[in-house]
């Protein structure tokens, strides 16, 4: 504080010019300041863009992915999140995964049960339109296509198990997905709600199922009469998730099982 | 060349420099030295008032890269709800009438994360790369990019607060955005997962514009919030390395911004709304290297200092097009 005050003694002439240093100090810890903030920020950035290992490593999601998917990491590594397996999917069928799914954030995800891939398109347009092969392009009829494969989940609540029949809307008649009815029209898929059905013995996973020789109703017993029948998934099944969308029961008696699960599982 | 590395290594977080003695042409030591004198800094101060006094405000070059930006990427929307096939696919990697495109950054991760080089990104990079160095590499920032404009959203609000003394702006270094580019590719590599892509604001934006937003929008609200309260265009200055692969890209591009020393006087209002004002040191009295001279790689070619610049100092210029012509 006193040296500020001017006196000749000559110890205090010599700290005078450490005034101006210390204002270079000054400037030089603002320097440092930006300096440390920047390593902070970097940091920081890094560490969050981290965050999005959590969910993948947990396995916290089982997403059934459109055809031609490589197998789950390869998948992620080389998906561009461009969307447009999207774009040309004519039931609208693929969705984009969201910030919560972690390094899938903009990778492409099949809900088989709101709308299954139904292979609408014939010759698996969302393999032609990736640009990265993510959907692998070594594949080009739907038969190679190895998405999934269906289980029967729920056999207590499987209509044909109870032997019974399925008269009216498969989902009822607010349900929003989409089908190919090969008899009406080969070209325009068609609203699930606007079909109805009257079946003796529900057969609607097997009747609808895009794939020859996928599933078949099997008989319970040898016995003539007994009406009751099982769903049995042969190894044509591609996994497209059909079978899941049409099924009557809430939830579905017969359910996809992702690549991802059986990768996992296995 | 030496000067022209100078500017270059300026993108990648140098500190702007004086041109060195061998640096400066005659005729630029000539012009500057001319313009020191008494009667000519007094004529240059009178002038610079009577601007102040009947300042002229142009949003010209502005207002075209709005537009830019609002229809390239509306085609990208219409192309999908209305199944037209113009540009389908986002900003990430697309295809134009067909022809395939990929972002030079996102493909880059991807493939260092798959390890393998797609046929179908290579030629999609390929056809950007030339693109974007044929109108200005970090053009793609100024004329597409939809967090450019949602940026500079932000900064009009953030200059607003900082005018009222409600924020403060915060500088960082600019060597943050090399490294964070090659820590990103690096964690692409020995990851095997597209990490940046997670926080990359671009690609949420442009997914969300053409699909429908997500949750994951919220975190680039977030990045804005930073941009308003706390540091002035914090992603596009200091981070994106998606701006940076294009300034590589357009390093030597034909489209340049031309400073004319000649006319400038050298007040600055130009670096006052530029973003990325490192480029535009060559404006300071003592700066220019030459008396035409381009402004540095890091340019994003968005004309807001050609807008600005009252004496027209600063124009956009197609490098060879007069010999063409």
């Amino acid at each position: 504080m006193t040296d500020a005050t001017p006196t000749p003694d000559p110890e205090i002439d010599e700290m005078i010019p450490e005034a101006p240093k210390k204002r270079l100090t000054r400037r030089e810890l603002e320097k440092r300041r930006m300096f440390l903030r920047s390593v902070g920020a970097g940091v920081t950035l890094v560490g969050l863009s981290l965050v999005g290992y959590f969910p993948v490593l947990k396995q916290l999601f089982d997403r059934l992915r459109p055809p031609g998917a490589l197998e789950e990491d390869d998948f992620l590594a080389a998906c561009i999140k461009c969307g447009q397996c999207v774009q040309v999917c004519p039931v609208e069928a693929i969705k984009l995964a969201d910030g919560d799914e972690g390094y899938a954030l903009g990778t492409p995800y099949i809900d088989a049960r709101k709308q299954a891939c139904d292979f609408s398109c014939d010759a698996v347009q969302c393999v032609l339109a990736c640009p990265t092969g993510a959907l692998t392009h070594e594949i080009a009829r739907k038969e190679e296509v190895r998405m999934g494969v269906a289980r029967l989940a729920r056999p207590d609540a499987c209509l044909a198990m109870k032997g019974q029949g399925f008269k009216g809307l498969a989902r009822g008649d607010l349900f929003q997905g989409m089908l190919r009815y090969e008899d009406i029209d080969r070209w325009t898929p068609m609203r699930v709600a606007d079909h109805p059905y009257d079946l003796e013995i529900c057969d609607l996973c097997v009747r609808e199922c895009p794939i020859t020789g996928a599933i078949s109703l099997e008989s319970v017993s040898t016995d003539a009469g007994d009406t009751r029948r099982r769903p049995v998934i042969h190894d044509a099944c591609v996994g497209c998730g059909t079978c899941e969308m049409i099924c009557p029961a809430e939830p579905a008696a017969i359910v996809v099982d992702a690549k991802v699960t059986r990768e996992r599982v296995a | 060349m030496k000067w022209f590395l100078h500017a270059f290594a300026m993108m990648f977080g140098a500190a702007p420099r004086k041109p060195e003695e061998g640096e400066v042409t005659d005729a630029a030591r000539a012009m500057m030295k001319f313009k020191k004198l008494p009667d000519q800094v007094k004529l240059r101060k009178q002038r610079i008032a009577e601007e102040h006094e009947f300042p002229v405000v142009s949003n010209k070059w502005r207002n075209r890269r709005w537009a830019s930006i609002v229809i390239l990427n509306a085609l990208f929307i219409i192309s999908y709800w209305f199944d037209v096939q113009l540009v389908e696919g986002a900003l990430t990697a697309s295809r134009f009438f067909g022809f395939h495109m990929a972002d030079v950054f996102s493909a880059a991760q991807v493939m260092l994360a798959f390890k393998e080089v797609m046929l179908n990104l290579v030629i999609g990079t390929a056809t950007v790369v030339i693109a974007w160095w044929l109108v200005g590499g970090r053009a793609f920032c100024s004329w597409i990019c939809p967090y450019h404009l949602l940026a500079e959203w932000a900064e009009m609000i953030h200059l607003k607060l900082a005018r009222l003394g409600l924020a403060k702006d915060h500088v960082f270094h600019r060597g943050l955005r090399t490294v964070l580019w090659a820590v990103f590719l690096a964690l692409a590599f020995f990851t095997s997962y597209t990490i940046y892509e997670y926080i990359n604001p671009v690609g949420i934006v442009s997914r969300a514009l053409i699909y429908g937003p997500t949750v994951a929008i919220f975190w680039v609200l977030f990045l804005l919030g930073i941009e308003v309260f706390y540091s002035r265009r914090f992603w596009c200055r200091y981070v994106c390395p998606i701006g940076l692969s294009y300034g590589i890209t357009g390093a030597v591009s034909p489209v340049q911004v031309e400073y004319n020393l000649e006319l400038c006087l050298h007040e600055g209002e130009c670096r006052k709304v530029c973003l990325v004002p490192h480029v535009l040191e060559v404006t300071k009295m003592g700066y220019a290297s030459d008396t035409f001279e381009y402004i540095g790689a890091d340019c994003t070619r968005c004309g807001m200092c050609v807008d600005a610049c009252p004496q027209g100092a600063l124009k956009f210029k197609v490098r060879g097009l007069d010999k063409v012509i």
